[in-house]
């Protein structure tokens, strides 16, 4: 069962208006049938300070990876995960989340590679539910396990892997780093841990547009209009175009690849979450250095 | 071999009891449980050293009182609770030690509490790192 649309007018520019509700959506709606709110945060003790009332807990490192393989959870895994949250197969999840929804915009990237139908971001994520003052709870929401399918993961449309973004060259790539991690003056995000990449610098031919550019300051989607001048106009994208993003470890970039696939309505749009921890690693691949994208290697 | 100083061992003891999803509970009540900066280091934000490995803005201080016992003040946004809760276990675990005792606290003491699995290797490096320029700004005070 579905939840009802947010006919927000904002969202309404953008290409998959129901992939987004905002605040005022979900206060109405949160309590409804059908309906699981889940908060995703960088911080892993966020959700147990205050989480809007009812809403489920999911980590992206303790609940999402795969314990040993460098490698997202089976679809054993995230079938007992659903069952645990309370989340059926046609249930309408809400992700929400802090820093911009960067990690729930990474939790709803691991559902869609479940085939997860109906997820949703709150705009603005837990920063402006805070910020309008709205109500958290510390008590921990009670659950109904539910009875959820095992769903193969496929990985094929949205996700790359190194060997897919080698044979990308000639296609657009967007790397969504910090302007000194694309130059190769740091190999980690200001302020981040080191997560140890041998080298400094991108992927040959790939376009700086850091993905916080998508995010206004009050933590939610820029505009349509927006959007399209940063990744039309200045990054080069065209409609019909084959996509690869990447970061560090694939969490940024999933938000990147939210914005190309449901805001702008890219069609094909993968996230390479090998990335530069990956890259930066690899033996023998191409890398540039500095502030331009470079060119491709021959072939 | 050295001995983990008390106060470090029954932080260590009481995380180690307490099944996963408590150990983050714990870690909650270290968080709220940071203590405020005195009032001389309020006023001198330029004396707070920032630890940049950790994914929120986090500021330590380490301070050798008259007596010679080890201080660590610490301060971190509440919306940053893994890291208060990190700089918190390092500030009540490090108090009123000697400076011998603070640099031969193991480095590998993040690892030891049974938080990797609660909160992730990744995140636990933030916590290392706190330690390792607690070490650092000691040293040079001594020196």
């Amino acid at each position: 069962m579905s939840a009802p649309f947010d006919s927000t007018e904002k969202f309404a520019a953008y290409a998959h208006p129901a992939r987004l509700v905002s605040t005022d959506w979900l206060a109405e709606h949160r309590g409804d049938a059908g309906l699981v709110v889940v908060e995703s945060d960088e911080d892993v003790l966020l959700y147990e300070v205050g989480h809007i009332e009812g809403s489920v807990k999911i980590d992206w490192h303790t609940d999402l990876n795969d314990k040993v393989n460098r490698d997202y959870i089976d679809g054993a895994a995230f079938a007992a995960l659903m069952s645990a949250k309370g989340i059926a197969r046609d249930s309408t999840v809400v992700i929400y989340g802090d820093k911009s929804n960067w990690w729930a915009a990474y939790a709803l990237w691991v559902f869609t590679l479940f085939g997860h139908e109906d997820v949703r971001l709150l705009d603005g994520g837990r920063t402006k539910w805070l910020a309008e003052e709205r109500e958290i709870t510390a008590t921990a929401s009670p659950v109904t396990p539910t009875d959820y399918p095992v769903i193969a993961r496929n990985d094929l449309p949205i996700r790359a892997f190194k060997n897919d973004v080698l044979a990308h060259f000639g296609n657009p790539l967007i790397d969504v780093r910090s302007d000194e991690e694309y130059s190769g003056a740091r190999t980690t995000m200001p302020a981040y841990p080191e997560e140890g990449a041998l080298r400094g610098g991108h992927i040959p031919t790939a376009a700086s547009v850091p993905w916080a550019r998508a995010a206004a300051t009050d933590s939610t989607f820029r505009t349509r209009a927006e959007l399209d001048a940063i990744y039309r106009t200045e990054a080069g994208l065209a409609d019909g175009d084959d996509v690869i993003a990447y970061c560090r470890i694939g969490e940024r970039s999933s938000h990147t690849w939210f914005v190309l696939t449901h805001l702008l309505g890219f069609e094909k749009v993968r996230n390479y979450d090998g990335s530069w921890t990956e890259w930066g690693n690899a033996v023998a691949v191409p890398i540039a250095v500095g502030t331009e994208p470079g060119t491709a290697p021959r072939r | 071999m050295s001995v983990l100083p008390a106060q470090l061992a029954e932080i260590q003891e009481d995380f180690l009891a307490l099944e996963q999803k408590d150990r983050l509970l714990l870690l909650l009540e270290f968080a709220n449980d940071l203590p405020e900066l005195p009032q001389k280091f309020q006023d001198h934000p330029d004396l707070l050293e920032r630890v940049v490995e950790c994914q929120s803005p986090v500021f330590i201080f380490v301070d050798v009182d008259a007596a010679g016992t080890f201080h660590l003040h610490a301060t971190a946004p509440r919306e940053s609770p893994t890291t208060r809760g990190f700089a918190s276990i390092l500030a009540h675990g490090l108090d009123g030690l000697s400076a011998e005792q603070v640099l031969a606290v193991p480095d590998d003491y993040p690892q030891s509490i049974g938080l990797s699995e609660a909160v992730s290797p990744l995140r636990l490096r933030g916590m290392s790192a706190m330690l390792g320029r607690a070490k650092r700004q000691l040293r040079e005070r001594l020196s």
